[in-house]
């Protein structure tokens, strides 16, 4: 199943300046399958999304589709076929 | 290790100037709630250039410049409240950076902790000219063998049986202090806040060392362990005599923390505060910066003033030629105040209201070299090999 990820702007050199990343990954495919994919491919990406334990940092947002997934059911959401997963910047922070 | 092909280039970050400087040059690096910046100057240390900021946005709490070994290598400790801790380097004074790649200041998997911020960066002494640490929160010690490119954890103390019981001070659990042996022996001294100062003789196995030092906020007045020690400092010439800030009293040990005797609390006008500085050339020259009480925090009375001894701690004198001396309601923070390695010793520091204070008299006199700048959390001078 073919997944896009969306990157936030700070995010993109770390990927070879790529807006999106494109991730062949076999379905059902949840969040943390993306999260374990992007650390594999990009791992400078991956550790500014989840921290050592795995946790998605805090000031950092995940939507699958329109939906933070702090809505739905966190790195075990469902990533439906062709919906975007967006890695952002939560608007908190310093 | 890793191989440079694989390093991360970091992006362009405006203004991504170097530090102009030379062989000889004073560098005095600034790490802020915002960045980090540098002031630079000729050997006479009279005329400063301000550059920066890199890491726009990100908090550095820990930065040096490494010298060693026909280095000239700046190590930087950064943070984004979005994005993490990380660790970069740059050998061309700034002009460009990159980040190891495999990223290796972390917590290893097992250990089920996250590295939440890089509190120290410590080059070991000449003697071990590849070695560096890295102290971070939650509090761990972390040594790299190849000059800041990769880290292992030190699993002794990680594994020592206080630390389930180490409390945080107000800044974290962090490991913010490292005093590495100059002769290049495996003797090593860390301090934590809230746990206080610990040592290991072997290299491997850590004991508490805080005999003496009276913890006030505990239950026990001198406890093993416990203690919230702000900063410890010492010199090459005399490694066994240290000396430490503690969050109440200034102490002094012949032992390597063996036994610590408090000091100054006749002649401080607070034994509250942050830093301490051992002169570069004198060792029983010490440097304070008192603050009043740990509710306040702020210079006693609004007169902001270096307090120096030259007898090892017995007499105690402030220092005000040039500071703020009215409604001067200033701090400084744990690493905001360091000293360079000339003679007579340069001393700087970099306040929490974005003022740098320089001295290039031993304290005698002061001149600010920068204001305006965002909170200073680390002032780390080196003079260019």
């Amino acid at each position: 199943m073919r997944v896009v990820v969306r990157l936030a702007s700070a995010l993109r050199t770390y990927a070879g300046g790529a807006p999106r990343l494109e991730l062949d990954l076999p379905a059902p495919v949840t969040v943390a399958h993306v999260l374990d994919a992007i650390d594999v491919a990009h791992p400078a990406v991956g550790r500014r999304l989840r921290d050592e334990v795995g946790i998605v940092r805090r000031h950092v947002n995940v939507f699958v589709g329109p939906d933070n997934v702090r809505d739905l059911d966190d790195a075990d959401t469902v990533v439906p076929e062709g919906a975007e997963v967006a890695m952002l910047a939560a608007v908190s922070g310093g | 290790m890793p191989s440079s092909s694989a390093q991360q280039v970091l992006p362009t970050i405006q203004p991504m100037e170097a530090i102009d400087a030379s062989p000889g040059d004073v560098v005095v690096l600034v790490g802020t709630t915002k960045g980090l910046f540098s002031l630079s100057s000729g050997p006479g240390r009279d005329a400063w250039t301000l550059t920066g900021p890199w890491f726009q946005g990100e908090e550095i709490n820990a930065a040096t410049l490494d010298c060693r070994n026909g280095r000239t290598r700046l190590l930087v400790g950064a943070t984004s409240s979005h994005w993490g801790p990380s660790v970069y380097r740059s050998d061309d004074l700034g002009a460009s950076w990159v980040e190891p790649e495999p990223h290796t200041l972390a917590f290893p998997d097992v250990v089920g902790a996250a590295v939440a911020r890089v509190w120290q960066l410590q080059p070991a002494g000449d003697a071990q000219p590849d070695v560096v640490y890295a102290g971070v929160e939650p509090a761990a010690l972390f040594r790299s063998d190849d000059g800041g490119e990769s880290f292992r954890l030190d699993e002794g103390l990680w594994g020592h049986p206080h630390r389930p019981q180490w409390e945080p001070g107000g800044g974290g659990l962090c490991l913010h202090t490292v005093i590495p042996d100059p002769s290049g022996g495996p003797r090593l001294g860390i301090a934590v806040s809230a746990a206080g100062f610990y040592r290991t003789m072997d290299g491997q196995t850590w004991e508490a060392a805080n005999n003496g030092i009276r913890a006030p906020f505990l239950p026990e007045p001198t406890p093993e362990f416990g203690q919230c020690v702000h900063k410890v400092d010492g010199h090459p010439t005399e490694p066994d005599t240290l000396f430490l800030q503690h969050h109440w009293g200034v102490y002094r040990s012949e032992d390597f923390g063996g036994q610590w005797t408090e000091v100054g609390a006749d002649s401080l006008s607070s034994t509250f505060g942050f830093p301490i500085v051992v002169d570069p050339n004198e060792p029983g020259t010490v440097y304070v910066l008192p603050l009043t009480s740990d509710e306040f925090r702020c210079a006693p009375e609004g007169h902001f003033q270096v307090f120096r001894t030259t007898d090892g701690g017995r007499s105690w004198h402030g220092l005000d030629k040039g500071l703020p001396q009215e409604s001067a309601w200033l701090s400084v923070l744990r690493d905001g105040f360091s000293a360079d390695t000339l003679s007579p010793a340069g001393l700087y520091a970099g306040t929490r209201t974005g003022e740098v204070f320089a001295s290039s008299d031993a304290g005698e006199s002061w001149r600010e070299l920068a204001r305006h700048l965002p909170p200073v959390l680390c002032v780390k001078p080196a003079v260019l090999r």
